[in-house]
Order: C-alpha cells, then structure tokens, then sequence
C-alpha cells in the first residue's frame, strides 16, 4: 500500500469519526431525563467517544486490509456450505429435528423453561411457515401478517368464551375465519405493485388493532379477554380436581398430577400444528397453484401472458397464508388463556418478517434456523430487549446488503424444463 | 360553522406537518423507487435533536426567535446527517437488488432506528413546555370561540416558506435540475456528467430536512414525544405522497393538506378513537381505486 493510500484512508476515517460525531453526539450524548417538572439533560460523553472511536477504527480497518472482503467471502462460503449441506441431507436433517422435537420434553435437562421456550419457538416456527407461502413461495410481502394471527386469536376467544365449544371445533372455525379476512383484505389490494401491498397490509394490521382496542362490546377493549379455556386432552381436562363424575387427564391414566402435563400437551400440539403447515407447504409448491406462486414470484408479466390470473393466485396464498396465521392465534389463546391488543403490535409482524427473510425466502429450513436464533438465542438476554430489537433490525440491512437471498437462499425452481441438471 | 373553522385551521396546521414529511418519500420514490419507510423514524429524530436544543437554548435565555432558528438549523443538520448515513449504508448497496429488497432493508432501518432513540433517550414521553402560547381570537360574540394560535401561525408560514424555497431549488437551480433528470432516466444522466450518486444522497438529505422541519414542528405543536411517533407520523405522510401522486411534490404537499383534514375532520365529527383507522383507510382507498394519486403519474411497467 502506498503512503498516498495511506493518507487517504486516514482521511476518510476521520470524516467517518465527524459524521459518526454528528449522529451520536445529540441522540447518545444528551440524554433527556425527566427530574420533577420538566426536562434536564444528563450528559454521556464517555459513550459517544466509545462509538465514534469504535466507526474511526472500523472505517480505518475496512480501508487498510479491505477487511470487509475477506470477511464476506468467509461469510457467503460458509453459508453457502450450509444451504448445500442442508439441500442434500434434507431427509436426514428433518428426521432427525423432528425426532429430537418429539423426545425433547423427556430429556434430562427438560424444564418448565426450556418448554416455555420451546413453545415460543413452535410458534414463530409455524408463523415463519404460513409467512413464508405468502413471502417466500408468491413473493408477497406482507407486512401485517400478525392481523390474522389477531383474528384467529380473537375468533377462537369470543367463540369459546360465549359458546363453550372445545378446542377442537374452535380452530378450524378460527382458521377460516382468519382465511376469510385475508380474502377480504386480498381481494381489493393484490392487484397493488409490491411494495404497495406490503404498506397497505402494514396498514390493515394496524386498523385490525385499532378497532381490537376500541370495539369494547366484543373484544372488551385494551383490557382482553380473560378465561380462555385450556384445551383438554380428547375430553380429558388438565384439572388437579375434576369435577364430581367427571375423569381428568391424570386420573385417567393413574399418574401422579403435574401442571407438566399440560405444558407437554400444548408442546406437542403445536409440533403437530406446525408439521403439518410445513407438509401442506411443501406438497403445495409441487401443485399446480404452488407452481404459479412462484412463477409469479419471478416474473409476473410472463405469467399473465402464460393465462395465470395473478389476483386469484395470489389471493390462494394470501388465504392460505392467513389461515395457517389463524390457527397459530388460536393455538396462542389457548395457551396463554388470556389476550390482548398489546400482542398483537407491528413490531410482532417485523419479526416474523425478519425470521423468513433472514431464513431465505422461500427456505422451510431457514425459517427453523432464524426462529431458533432470533427467538430461542435472544430469549436468554431478555433484560437486552431493546438491544435485541437493534440486532433484528440491522440482521434485515446486513442481509440484504450482502446476502438478500437469505442465509438459507433457496429460491431454486422447482421443477427444470429439462430435467435436473447438475 | 365556528366548529367547523376551527377544524379547519387545526387540519391545516397538522396538514403542513404532514406534507413537509411527505416530500420525503415522494422525492426519494421520485428518483430510486423505493418507500423510504425509514423516513418517519428520521423525522422522530429530528423531534428528538430540536427537543434536546430547546432545552439547551431554554437555560441560556436567549430571545424566543433566536432560539427557534437556531434549533431549526441545527436538527435540520443533524438529521441530516442521519438521512445520509442511512442512505449510504442500507440503500445504496442495494440498487439492482430485486424490488423488495431496499424495502425490507428499510423496514429493517427503521427498527433499528426506533430502539437506537429508545435505548439512548428512554422510552418515556418527552414533555416539553410550550415555548409560543397565545393566539387569535375570532367570532368572540359567538358560542363558540374559534383560537388561531400564534405556534399555527408559525407552522404554516414556515411550511410556506420552506416550500417556496424548496420549490426555487428544484426548478432553478442545477441541483434541482439534475435531480429532475436523476428521475427521468439515471443511465442517461450519468453519462451525461452529472454524479447520480451525489444527487441521491442531496435528495436524502434535503429529505431528512424538511422532516427535522417537521419534527420540530411537533414537538411544540403537541408538547410532548416518544420514540414511536415516527411510525404512524410516517405511515401518514407516506399515505399523503400517495394520495397527492407519489414522485410529484405539490402533490405531498396538497396531499399532506387533505390527510391533515381528513384527520381533523374525522376526529372532530366522526369518533377519536379512529382517527387512525380514517388515515389507513384512506391509505388503502386511494390505492386501490386511484394509484396514481391526484398529481402523479401513471407508473407503467415495460417489459
């Protein structure tokens, strides 16, 4: 390198540190606090010397060895590695995660938190899979996925509060009718442009919320809705005490009682719940229909030329879609027995986002990779909450800038025109 | 009728908040495409600098319009700042990345932005005190007594003033010409001479101004902020450039004066608690039955 290079990365670095200065300097560096009437400001210089420290070296470094490079390509051969090494031992990877989902409650180490959590990770495992028929398979992006997630929740609360009926007969109930609202949003908007429909879904999800908090006669307002019935196992209650004539799970089958029980129920439930989202998916994309999603995907202009009538093809995945959403929000309401608009925020469908855009559009696997980094690895730190949010945020950037096929990029065709060349 | 008037004149102050947001987007749509949905959050933090200056500028007793120019400078440069940086680190490496990528690199901005202001300043709300009190008082032998406030006054004329200059900018100036040529066709205007890059990031940047504008606006407009307005701030001013025609600038400002009113209106004679769902519903209305908004222009796509 010549002194000349030198001279200027230096000076770059230094501009870096200016403009590093500007930007930290009033957000981080005057923090505003609120000390009886009115606001005063606490000085944290320290901090914004670290940060501007830390862009001048990280600026200089990226000039001096190009680091950024080098680093990359690491990065993409790993992870292109990864996508391989999962693309051929696809069989062999499910089984054994699905052998290891289902004996994971009786391990040793198996306690009422890790099964919180893995609950948890089900969950946005089974959201990632219904997001992903709609982002990832027809390339629409849906930034108001959690709307239906709402719906379902609530359909299933109100139907099983008012009527008593069982789990059983709430959910399907609850999917259509999460499947009925994506229609009824789907059938005016997808014929928008793509990043047209992503803010107009943003802004369904948000009237979905906004009438959640303020229609008090049914959804009993920002408060929620309480004493949603557990699910019971075909009949059988999680009950310490049933009622007189009355069999409960642990009497019927003569074990001692643990509120584990029921914790194990649900845990199995949604595994089942969501294998079956993801063996839908997967048998879909070799239909017909599944096809056209992705040939839309790629290039909806052809595809209309082709005789695909792209609003109902796209309204079938925005139904379906919704749907699986659906019986993940029942699955949510029977689980907590209590909801309410707070879980139903924007930020809760930034992050199913993030989980299939991070996983790779499109890659069942990759979305079980980023719910189990983004959900399971960040669940630790949670006094980190805020800082976690930043990570997801600029997971998004990064990804885009530099692998916006995902970690997992598997936008592969499905079927090849002459057979599968290698 | 004084109800009415008065709703009037509240909808035009908030709809001037609105627009100054709203040439944001339609300027960046304009010229690479994209919904800057980071753009709300850029307005929040020019909230946030101009909150910080006029705590700073409150304890020095500096004269009231001294203070407000100084704080107008100063979040407009350091918001700024902000604008450029996020153009350059999240958008900038993706021109020619499929469509929606600089979207969701956006979305993701925007988060990161939001919880970057909630870590450093706190996720309370900010209170100010009202800096400008008083006001106009007209109908006064009426019921109801319609109050045009000194700080409306001050918003509006400074909108105007902003768009007046604005406006000389881009279509006297070389900047504004080049700018307008960045729109048409960006291949032809590099080869051309003109550095395409620079005019993207000046169009970040006067963006990102205009929004600190905006941000100070609000904060003496409502007194009190958090690291969240930007979001529906945005959501609103993005439905403005729509509505107005996205890419044309009279048309975010005319469209930031009828979300303005819309809003007021709905709030006043319709119900609060849905004033938001009046602006989404707007949103979703106007894009499905006309895409192209009042100004804009028919976005055809060739093969």
């Amino acid at each position: 390198m010549e002194k000349k290079d030198i001279i200027q990365s230096v000076k770059d670095s230094l501009f870096t540190g200016v403009i590093a200065l500007a930007l930290f300097g009033p957000i981080v560096g005057l923090r505003t606090a609120s000390k009886g009437e009115g606001l005063f400001i606490t000085p944290q210089w320290g901090i914004v010397f670290i940060l501007v420290g830390l862009c001048i070296l990280g600026r200089f470094l990226i000039n001096l060895n190009s680091a950024r490079k080098t680093e990359f390509t690491f990065f993409s051969k790993f992870t292109s590695k990864l996508s391989s090494v999962t693309e051929e031992k696809a069989k062999h990877l499910a089984i054994t995660a699905i052998l290891f989902a289902v004996v994971f409650p009786f391990l040793p180490f198996t306690d009422r938190y890790f099964m919180d959590v893995a609950i948890m990770i089900l969950t946005y495992i089974m959201l990632g899979w219904g997001l992903n028929i709609v982002v990832g398979l027809a390339g629409l992006l849906d930034l108001g996925y959690v709307a239906f997630y709402a719906v379902g929740a609530y359909s299933y609360a109100l139907i099983a509060t008012t009527f008593g009926w069982s789990f059983w007969i709430c959910l399907p109930l609850a999917g259509v009718f999460a499947a009925f609202f994506g229609i009824l949003l789907g059938f005016p908007v997808l014929r928008l442009r793509g990043d047209y429909l992503a803010i107009v879904t943003l802004g369904f999800g948000e009237i979905i919320r906004i009438v959640l908090i303020n229609w008090y006669e049914v959804t009993n307002g920002p408060d929620g809705i309480t004493g949603i019935p557990r699910p019971s196992f075909f009949g059988l209650p999680f009950k310490r005490s049933p009622d007189e004539g009355e069999a409960s799970f642990h009497t019927f089958f003569n074990l001692e009682y643990s509120t584990m029980h029921r914790i194990i129920f649900l845990y199995y439930l949604i595994l089942i719940l969501a294998l079956i989202t993801n063996y839908f998916t997967l048998k879909i994309r070799k239909l017909p229909v599944g096809r056209a999603w992705e040939a839309l995907r790629e290039d909806e202009i052809a595809c209309k030329s082709l005789g695909v009538n792209p609003t109902n093809t796209k309204l079938t995945a925005f139904a379906i879609g919704a749907m699986f959403g659906g019986f993940a929000g029942s699955f949510f309401a029977t689980r907590q027995a209590f909801i309410s608009p707070e879980s139903f925020t924007f930020i809760e469908s930034a992050i199913i986002v993030a989980i299939v855009v991070l996983g790779g559009m499109g890659s069942q696997t990759g979305v079980v990779l980023a719910s189990i980094f983004l959900i399971g690895i960040t669940e630790m730190f949670r006094d980190l909450e805020q800082y976690r949010m930043i990570a997801f945020g600029g997971a998004m950037v990064l990804i885009m800038v530099f692998k916006p096929k995902g970690i997992l990029a598997n936008r592969k065709p499905t079927i090849l025109m002459h057979g599968d060349k290698k | 009728m004084e109800y009415f008037i008065q709703q009037l004149v509240n909808g035009i102050t908030l709809g001037s908040i609105y627009g100054l947001i709203a040439i944001g987007y339609t300027m960046v749509y304009g010229i690479i495409g994209m919904i800057n949905f980071a753009h709300g959050d850029i307005f929040m933090i020019g909230a946030f600098v101009a909150l910080i200056s006029f705590i700073i500028f409150g304890l020095t007793g500096v004269a009231l319009p001294v203070i407000l120019l100084l704080v107008l400078l100063i979040a407009m440069l350091f918001t700024a700042c902000y604008g450029w940086t996020v153009e350059k680190l999240a958008y900038k490496p993706l021109r020619g990345s499929f469509r929606l990528a600089p979207l969701i690199s956006a979305l993701g901005m925007s988060i990161v932005l939001q919880n970057y202001v909630q870590v450093a300043q706190g996720a309370r709300v900010k209170p100010m005190q009202p800096l400008i009190s008083g006001g106009l008082e007209f109908f006064k032998n009426s019921e109801f007594v319609v109050t045009v406030s000194y700080l409306q006054i001050f918003i509006v004329v400074l909108t105007v003033i902003l768009m007046g200059i604005f406006t000389y900018l881009i279509t006297k100036t070389d900047l504004g010409r080049a700018q307008r040529a960045c729109e048409q066709d960006r291949t032809m205007t590099a080869l051309l001479g003109i550095n395409v890059d620079r005019t993207i990031s000046i169009t970040f940047i006067i963006g990102s101004s205009l929004a600190s504008v905006a941000g100070m606006m609000f904060v003496l407009y409502y007194g009190v902020i958090d690291f969240y307005i930007g979001f529906l701030a945005g959501i609103k001013a993005f439905t403005a450039a729509v509505l107005g025609g996205i890419g044309s600038l009279p048309g975010a400002m005319l469209g930031g004066l009828l979300i303005g009113l819309i809003e007021t209106f709905w709030a006043g004679y319709v119900s609060l608690e849905y004033k938001d769902v009046a602006a989404f519903s707007v949103l979703i209305v106007v894009l499905i039955f006309f895409p192209t908004g009042f100004l804009g222009k028919p976005d055809i796509e060739k093969v």
